[in-house]
C-alpha cells in the first residue's frame, strides 16, 4: 500500500478526530454518570462527576416503580421492533426477488411507486393512518403499531438491488427444470443467497421502528401498550409534580440505550455491506 | 407487444404472488393513508347546535376550505418557516461534518479507525427521544454541567431562549445523524477503487487535490441521498421540540408544521384541518425532495453508472 502520510498530518488528523469523539460520546457519558445518581444528586451535584453512587439499587427503582411499568414497555419495545423487522424484511426480500429476477408488465410503473415511498415523511402517513384505523377499530392495539412497521420499501429498494446481482439466473433456472417449486426455490436458494442484504434490511429497520415516537405516540392510549420512549416521556414530562421521576427518565433512558449500543457495535461491519450496496448504486 | 409465451405468464403469475404480501400492506399503510387524508381534508364538521355542544354532528363537503385555514394560520406558516431555516442551516453544516470525518477517518490510520467509526456512529442508536431527553438535561439550568461550567466562566448561556432553542434542537439532531451520515459516506469511498488514489499520487496531485478533485466528486451520489433524507427529516421534525417543550417558554403547540398538525388533531380535535395539514407536509416534503434531485441532475433512479 502508500507509505504513511507525514508525522504532522497523523497528529492534526488524530486531534480532529479526537475533538469530534468527544462531541459524541459527551452525552453518552453524562447519561452513565446520572444514572447513578438520585434526584437530589441530579440537581445538587456537579453532571460530569459521581456522587454517591448507588446505581444497583437506582435501576432496581426504575424497574420496580409502577408495577414494573419499565420492564412492560421494554419488552413492548422488542415485540414491535423485533417482530416488526422480521415481517418487513421477509416483505421486502420476496418483493425485492420479484422485481429483480421477473420480467412483468408494470414492474418499473410498481417499483417506481415503491420507490416514492421513500420520500413521504412518515409523519405525515401516521395521523390519516389513525383516522383511518379508528374506523376500523384498530387504533390503540398492538396491530396499530406492528402493521405499518412492517413496510420497509427501503427495504424492497435495497433486496431489489441485492437480488439481480447475487442470485444467477442459470441457478434458477437449474432449479425449475428439477421440477422445484417458485416458493420452495425462494425459501431454500433465493434467501440464502440474499442473506447479507437481508441482515442489513433487518438493522435499518429495527432501528427505525425501535426509535419511531410519533406512529406509537399518535396510535396508542394504553400505557401497558406503550414502547419505551413514549413511556420515558411520559415520566419526563410528570417529573415537575413527582421528582423522583427526573432520576427515574435518566435511570430509564440509560438502559434503553444498552441494546441499541450493542446492537449498533457488534453488527457493524453489516450495515456497511448495506449502506454500500444502497449508496453506490443509487 | 408479442403474445405473452407460457413461461411469461407463469413468470408474472409467480411474480406477482412474491409481490402481494408487501403490496398489501404498502397498500394500506401508504397510499389508502394518503388518499383518506385528502378525502377528509375536504370535509368538515357542521355543529347544528350553538357552541358545537351536544346534538349529533356531521361531517359535510368542505372544498378547500380547510386548505385556505391552514394556509391563512399564522402559525402554521412560521412554523414551515422555521424549519426552512432550520434545513437551510443544519443540513449543510451537517453534511460537511459528516463529509470531513468521513475523509478524516479515510485518511486516518487504521489502529484508531474503528473505534471513532463506533463513537460517531452510537448516537445513531439513541432514539430521537431519548437523545432529546438526554440533551435536554443539558440545557436546562440547575442540572445541566454545561450551563455550569459556562457559569463559572462568567459566561450566560440560556440554550432553551427564544433565539437559541432552535439551534439546541439543530444541535441534538446533528449529533444523532451525523455519524450515520458520515458511514454512508464512508461506504462510498470504499467502493472507490485504491488505483485511481494511486494513479492520481502518481501523477503528483497532493491529498488535498485528490481530496477535491478525485473522492469529493466520486461520492457526490452518496451526499445526494443523504440530502435528500435529511430535508425529508428535517420537515417531520416533532420529538425535539416537544419534548424540549416543557422546559421552557420558547417553543409553542405550533412550533413545526408537524406539531402543529398534531395539536390540532389532538388537542383543539380539528380532524379534517389536520388532515388538510398533514397533505400540504406531504406535498412540500415530495416537492423539496424532487427539486433537489432535479436540481443536481438526477432523478431517483437514474444515473446507476455515475454519470
Amino acid at each position: 500500500m502508500s507509505q504513511q502520510p507525514p508525522l504532522r498530518h497523523r497528529i492534526i488528523t488524530l486531534s480532529l478526530l479526537s475533538v469530534a469523539a468527544i462531541y459524541f460520546l459527551v452525552p453518552v457519558y453524562w447519561l452513565t454518570v446520572s444514572a447513578t445518581k438520585d434526584t437530589g444528586d441530579l440537581f445538587g451535584t456537579f453532571g460530569f462527576w459521581f456522587a454517591n453512587p448507588h446505581p444497583v439499587d437506582y435501576l432496581h427503582d426504575v424497574l420496580t416503580y409502577d408495577d414494573g411499568i419499565y420492564v412492560t414497555w421494554m419488552l413492548n419495545s422488542l415485540l414491535y421492533a423485533g417482530v416488526g423487522a422480521l415481517a418487513a424484511t421477509l416483505l421486502s426480500a420476496a418483493a425485492g426477488y420479484a422485481l429483480a429476477k421477473f420480467v412483468f408488465r408494470g414492474r418499473e410503473a410498481i417499483f417506481n411507486v415503491i420507490l416514492a415511498g421513500v420520500l413521504i415523511p412518515g409523519t405525515a402517513l401516521a395521523l390519516p393512518l389513525y383516522l383511518l384505523f379508528s374506523e376500523v377499530g384498530l387504533a390503540n392495539t398492538y396491530w396499530a403499531v406492528l402493521v405499518p412497521s412492517v413496510v420497509s420499501p427501503f427495504g424492497v429498494y435495497l433486496c431489489r438491488i441485492y437480488a439481480s446481482a447475487a442470485v444467477p439466473d442459470s441457478l434458477l433456472e437449474a432449479a425449475r427444470i428439477d421440477g422445484a417449486g417458485e416458493t420452495r426455490i425462494f425459501g431454500t436458494v433465493v434467501l440464502r443467497l440474499m442473506s447479507p442484504a437481508l441482515v442489513t434490511v433487518f438493522l435499518f429497520q429495527f432501528v427505525h421502528i425501535w426509535n419511531n415516537f410519533f406512529l406509537p405516540l399518535v396510535m396508542l392510549n394504553d400505557s401497558d401498550l406503550y414502547p419505551i420512549q413514549l413511556g420515558l416521556v411520559g415520566w419526563q414530562g410528570y417529573a415537575d409534580r413527582a421528582p423522583e421521576l427526573y432520576q427515574y427518565t435518566v435511570g430509564g433512558a440509560f438502559m434503553s440505550v444498552i441494546p441499541l449500543m450493542v446492537l449498533m457495535g457488534v453488527l457493524q461491519r453489516y450495515w456497511r455491506t448495506g449502506l454500500a450496496e444502497g449508496s453506490v448504486k443509487t | 407487444m408479442k403474445r405473452p409465451t407460457r413461461t411469461e405468464a407463469r413468470n408474472a403469475r409467480a411474480a406477482f404472488g412474491f409481490l402481494l404480501p408487501f403490496l398489501a400492506v404498502f397498500l394500506l399503510c401508504f397510499i389508502a393513508p394518503i388518499g383518506y387524508a385528502i378525502y377528509q381534508s375536504l370535509l368538515k364538521v357542521e355543529r347544528p347546535a350553538p357552541l358545537g355542544i351536544g346534538g349529533p354532528t356531521n361531517e359535510v363537503w368542505a372544498g378547500l376550505s380547510n386548505y385556505s385555514h391552514a394556509l391563512e394560520d399564522e402559525r402554521f406558516i412560521n412554523g414551515f418557516g422555521r424549519v426552512l431555516l432550520f434545513g437551510i442551516v443544519q443540513v449543510p453544516v451537517m453534511l460537511v461534518f459528516a463529509t470531513a470525518l468521513a475523509l478524516l477517518l479515510d485518511a486516518a490510520s487504521a489502529r484508531w479507525v474503528g473505534f471513532f467509526r463506533t463513537a460517531f456512529f452510537l448516537p445513531y442508536g439513541i432514539p430521537g427521544v431519548i437523545a432529546s431527553i438526554l440533551w435536554g438535561f443539558l440545557y436546562v439550568p440547575g442540572i445541566s454541567p454545561l450551563v455550569e461550567i459556562a457559569d463559572s466562566a462568567g459566561w450566560q448561556v440560556d440554550f432553551l431562549g427564544r433565539d437559541a432553542v432552535l439551534w439546541s434542537i439543530a444541535n441534538i439532531v446533528t449529533w444523532q445523524f451525523t455519524g450515520y451520515n458520515m458511514l454512508v459516506l464512508i461506504a462510498q469511498l470504499k467502493a472507490i477503487p485504491g488505483d485511481l488514489y494511486e494513479a492520481a499520487r502518481i501523477d503528483g496531485a497532493s491529498a488535498w487535490q485528490i481530496v477535491r478533485h478525485v473522492k469529493l466528486p466520486l461520492i457526490k451520489p452518496a451526499l445526494v441521498l443523504t440530502t435528500v433524507f435529511s430535508i425529508i427529516g428535517t420537515l417531520q421534525l416533532f420529538a425535539e421540540p416537544m419534548v424540549l417543550r416543557p422546559l421552557g417558554t420558547s417553543i409553542d403547540s405550533g412550533y413545526t408544521p408537524n406539531l402543529h398538525a398534531y395539536n390540532e388533531a389532538f388537542t383543539s380535535n380539528n380532524q379534517h384541518i389536520a388532515a388538510a395539514e398533514a397533505v400540504l407536509l406531504a406535498l412540500v416534503a415530495c416537492v423539496l425532495s424532487f427539486g433537489f434531485l432535479k436540481l443536481v441532475g438526477r432523478g431517483p433512479r437514474d444515473g446507476r453508472d455515475g454519470k
